[in-house]
């Protein structure tokens, strides 16, 4: 999958970080919904991201993330309910502890490919929930109740309103990340996992550490959606198990694909269509039912399950490499032109 | 003439609010959310994932409104009603009410569904100051005026019901071992704590308590631990799915313990006829609304205009179902309270008028059970009946009982 | 004592259930190297259709067999529209097709039936059946129906050439294709089939759970663990891992309901079943990863 152009994601970058203060000018277009729709677009981008490291970039399937994810927002909850910790101060520990449990998880997983990977993925996704009720933890994780928190102050005076520093803070976080991922990915430990994936007998017998490098991205990627899961559990001021059933992985499995797997744009585009789809495909069944009159009551999960499959009709690569090839195949009658033209020149010359 | 100082007053004071309620007519008082020709009322509701059996309830409300509308609205204001899925995700609610508040700025949000759910909206809505009204949950939290001066429940908290079967069971079976089958999450829970509050001091009498997820594909497993617990009552806290089953599968092992079932799942077509009529008699159980499967309502007036909304307004819908019943009585309960507020449709005033009911008669109610609020009353529908499960529908007996929840 | 054995035998009847889906499951696979995760909705679809056709006034018999027709025409249409143009795709496009189809039959047998829980028949006799107050007639009867579905397919693989011919299809498509192998039709077959089963399996879960559109959703997830622990392309394998399963989880909560009887501590129970009898069944997978009656396939590279 190619590279996104440097040049443009400067300029969204900026875009990114300018569009909050044009808050008073346009305050209907940049309104604070907005601006925390966009914060939980960030969130399930990096959670794909995660994934997007497991998957797209070692091969290892995982149905479990939503697991990372709760373990995350409940490490920060809890930390945040119980010590008084400040909220910044839980995302390197809910990482850290991301981490473990993903690395852990991977050690079993060495031994497990394709579909049993999935199960045993699956597996942890449905035990986690249970585990969060489990009557000893009860004390610590609220039980079925939940926690309820806070939302994150404005630090240091600044003149911003809640919405727009949780903005701030989770384009911080996700831009951090993109930035440390894209370094992974280009150095001699990337290059090892995209072997693995690639040709795993080829890899091992070169002497790479197999073992080393799938348990460790596995605690990596553990760590990127378990801290997506802390920023939700700041976002969102309140984690219950309910938020984190099965379907949530299912949710980040189809922002990957959807997006681009082994693509980390495509993460970030996954994670915008996630959020996104949940809304359009209500709005389009309302739309279906009121406007056209439709008598047969579609409902928004219907209209979810179609827009699903016509993507994968239109775009099996995911949106970004659905886009590149479309990019490629209306650039390239261009350069073989300018092809042809070179060579006539030089016949002529 | 001498004037009787008492009939003064009353006649002083009775002055003073005409002239109130007119001034308050006079001056129309609008916040978000309210126009000369419109309301815009918000609302949630799983339409999507495990919980989306209770997606015929927002159906219902809207089917509601659209009935409201083409009497003419309330007040010659249309309702606009609002509803988005939420899936049951508490996250989502969140992005879907702050949706609500900020984008389509409605005056209120209304019967929003779930215990989770709610909770996460909590805080937010009184920190913004909408009114959160009639929420669709059986817990017991949503009554607190002090701390959440915006937020109202409707139904009678699954707490007190609880209370009530634990002192029935105390008053009427003797030597009681309690089995208790619990699904695993808050609503189970809500029971769970007030079933062992009703006991007191007698709750070494319960024996066994088991759960179950809302995954599990059966609690047979569950039914024979119950049974071996050597129980001889078994309060079954789960809704219809596995109440049938459970109860069937009592019935299959021989276990005959008294059976104390919870409000949920206390319809005839979801739960008594699937787990067999022949299993289930005797079962006893708290009503506050009436079942649209009983027979006894056939020929209640009630019922009968229930049936004739439900047969224009939601053709398709499944008259088995009560949850079309408590869309209606709740959606009425809201209608009345728009009503009150007049022209007055600030948020401040809507609250105000939620809480001042006197003994409002909702249909679909059980006969005897009314609607009062106040200031510091924040339960709308605070009392039930107890019944009996005979031949092929229940039999209410005993009083109306008002619980005062906690 | 007594109750160990009920435990027994309704984890041998849950695992049936498990093991009737889990056979779908394998079905599919075996077919098209798929695991299709609308195996679910797709038999809980045909169970509304056989519902259906008994409320219009059809015997069970006659619904059942009409149902299992229907499915197999459903399962092969939808291989022919929806997935044939996607033979190339990567997997995981191919499983997100698979969450689209879940979505689009759960929320239309939803607007269609509703989602209130409905009264399914029992097929079986209810005297002459069952061990009484062990096992009820229904349960046994799925146990029977579900070795004869076992019974049939094993036949059907091992002694036609239609069988074989699918065999190759799903594990060599090239080499099928050189021996003249339609491959193509293959595939819409495997689907038409894996629907079939699908649909035996819905009409016997359904008296048991109830019918209602998410009434697969919990099944589906042992479904899938039975079919894995006994070897995800071995039907025999997947209906034995159903009982495991099944077994297994019963016996976790039973284990766990004595230690708090004779310690009077609480460690385990049923919030905690699932979770304990999958961390086994994982164990299980990382000692033998191929499953317990899977081959490994061995790679030549």
């Amino acid at each position: 999958m190619p590279a996104f152009p440097k040049k443009w994601l400067w300029i969204l970058l900026a875009l990114a970080f300018l569009v909050p203060l044009l808050q008073p000018l346009l305050p209907d277009v940049v309104s604070n919904y907005r601006l925390f729709l966009v914060s939980t677009m960030i969130i399930a981008a990096i959670a794909v991201l995660g994934l997007n490291l497991l998957t797209g970039f070692n091969g290892q399937i995982s149905l479990g993330h939503s697991a990372f994810y709760a373990v995350g927002a409940y490490t920060a909850a809890i930390l945040m309910d119980k010590l008084d910790m400040p909220y910044y101060a839980t995302l390197p520990i809910a990482a850290v502890m991301c981490f473990i449990v993903g690395y852990l998880f991977g050690l079993p997983a060495l031994k497990l490919e394709g579909h049993y990977l999935a199960l045993a993925t699956f597996a942890l996704a449905l035990s986690v929930p249970q585990i969060l009720k489990y009557k000893w933890l009860e004390d610590l994780t609220g039980g079925v109740q939940g926690i309820v928190l806070s939302k994150p102050d404005v630090p240091f005076g600044l003149p911003l309103n809640e919405d727009q520093w949780l903005y701030y803070y989770c384009l911080v976080v996700m831009v951090l990340l993109y930035w440390a991922a894209a370094n992974i990915l280009n150095s001699r430990s990337g290059r090892a996992m995209m072997a693995i994936r690639d040709q795993y007998m080829a890899a091992d017998t070169m002497g790479i550490d197999t073992a080393l490098y799938k348990t460790v991205t596995f605690g990596i990627s553990a760590a990127y959606t378990g801290i997506a899961g802390a920023l939700s559990a700041s976002a969102i001021a309140f984690v219950a198990p309910d938020s984190f059933n099965f379907f949530l992985s299912i949710k980040f499995l189809i922002g990957l694909v959807v997006g681009g797997v082994g693509s980390l744009a495509g993460s970030v585009v996954g994670g915008i269509f996630y959020v996104l789809v949940d809304n359009s495909a209500q709005a389009l069944s309302t739309f279906v039912k009121n406007d056209l009159g439709l008598q047969f009551d579609l409902s928004a999960y219907t209209v979810f399950g179609i827009i699903l499959i016509v993507l994968m009709y239109l775009m099996p690569m995911g949106i970004v490499g659905g886009v590149y090839y479309l990019v490629r195949s209306m650039r390239s009658p261009g350069a073989k032109a300018r092809e042809q033209a070179a060579l006539k020149q030089r016949a002529s010359s | 003439m001498k004037t009787n100082r008492r009939t003064f007053v009353g006649g002083l004071s009775a002055a003073v609010m005409l002239s109130g309620s007119r001034a308050a007519f006079a001056q129309k008082k609008y916040d978000d959310g309210a126009t000369d020709n419109e309301i815009k009322i918000g609302h949630t509701n799983p339409y999507s994932g495990p919980a989306s059996s209770y997606g015929v309830i927002g159906k219902a409300i809207e089917a509601y409104w659209k009935s409201v509308n083409d009497r003419g609205g309330v007040n010659g204001r249309r309702i606009n009603f609002i509803t988005l899925d939420d899936g049951y995700n508490p996250a989502k609610t969140v992005e879907c009410v702050r949706q609500l508040v900020e984008q389509d700025k409605v005056l209120c949000t209304f019967n929003t569904l779930g215990t989770p759910t709610n909770t996460a909206i909590h805080k937010y809505m009184n920190q913004k100051k909408v009114p959160m009204l009639f929420v669709a949950t059986g817990a017991s939290k949503w009554g607190n005026p002090k701390e959440f001066p915006w937020t109202m429940g409707y139904q009678p908290d699954y707490h007190t019901e609880a209370v009530i079967y634990a002192k029935h069971i105390l008053a009427n079976i003797k030597d009681a071992q309690i089995g208790v089958l619990m699904q695993n999450d808050d609503y189970g829970k809500d029971y769970w704590e007030g079933f062992k509050e009703g006991l007191g001091k007698e709750a070494g009498r319960i024996v066994k308590h088991v759960t179950y997820e809302v995954t599990d594909p059966t609690v047979d497993s569950q039914v024979i631990q119950l049974k071996d617990s050597g129980a001889n009552v078994f309060f079954n806290v789960s809704i219809p799915k596995f109440a049938a089953q459970s109860m069937r599968k009592a019935a299959n092992i021989n276990w005959k313990p008294a059976i104390y079932l919870n409000n949920v799942s206390g319809q005839v077509t979801t739960t008594m006829k699937p787990a067999g009529f022949e299993n289930v008699q005797g079962v006893i159980t708290a009503a506050w609304l009436k079942d649209p499967t009983d027979h006894q309502w056939d020929g209640d007036a009630e019922m009968k205009t229930w049936r004739e909304w439900m047969a224009k307004y939601n053709p398709n819908g499944n008259l088995g179902d009560v949850n079309y019943v408590y869309a209606y009585s709740v959606s009425f309960l809201m209608e009345q309270t728009l009503k009150k507020c007049g022209d007055n449709l600030t948020r401040e005033n809507l609250m105000r008028q939620a809480a001042n009911h006197q003994k409002l008669r909702v249909p679909g109610l059980l006969p005897g059970i009314t609607v009062s609020t106040s200031p510091t009353d924040f339960y709308p529908v605070q009392a039930v009946q107890l019944q009996r499960f005979k031949g092929e529908s229940w039999d209410l007996f005993g009083d109306v009982m008002h619980a005062e929840s906690s | 004592m007594e109750q160990f054995l009920q435990q027994i035998a309704s984890g041998l009847a849950n695992g049936a259930i498990y093991a009737c889906v889990a056979l779908a499951l394998v079905m599919i696979y075996v077919s098209t190297d798929h695991i299709n995760f609308a195996q679910g909705e797709l038999a809980m679809f045909s169970t509304y259709i056989s519902w259906q056709l008994m409320s219009w006034g059809a015997e069970f018999w006659v619904a059942f067999a009409v149902a299992v027709v229907f499915s197999f025409v459903m399962g092969v249409t939808i291989e022919r529209v929806i997935l044939r143009p996607l033979h190339n795709a990567p997997v995981l496009s191919i499983v997100v097709v698979f969450i689209g189809l879940l979505a689009i039959c759960n929320s239309m047998a939803g607007a269609i039936w509703s989602y209130l829980i409905k009264e399914y028949p029992s097929p079986f006799p209810k005297s002459s059946f069952g061990i009484a107050g062990v096992i009820g007639p229904h349960q046994l009867g799925v146990v029977l129906v579900t070795l004869v579905v076992l019974g049939l397919l094993f036949v059907f693989f091992r002694y036609t050439s239609l069988g074989l011919a699918m065999r190759a299809a799903a594990q060599n498509p090239q080499m099928a294709r050189l021996v003249g192998v339609r491959v193509d039709w293959m595939l819409a077959l495997g689907w038409g089939l894996a629907a079939s089963v699908g649909a035996v399996a819905g009409t016997m879960v359904a008296h048991i759970v109830y019918l209602d559109p998410n009434m697969m959703g919990g099944i589906l997830l042992y479904a899938f663990a039975s079919a894995l622990v006994g070897g995800i392309g071995n039907p025999g394998g997947a209906v034995i891992g159903g009982f495991i399963v099944g077994v297994l989880e019963n016996m976790v909560a039973y284990a766990g309901n004595q230690i708090e009887k004779i310690t009077g501590v609480y460690i385990i129970g049923n919030g905690e079943k699932l979770t304990v009898a999958l961390i086994i069944v994982i164990f299980v997978l990382t000692v033998k990863p191929a499953g317990l009656f899977g081959r490994v396939v061995v790679k030549r590279v």
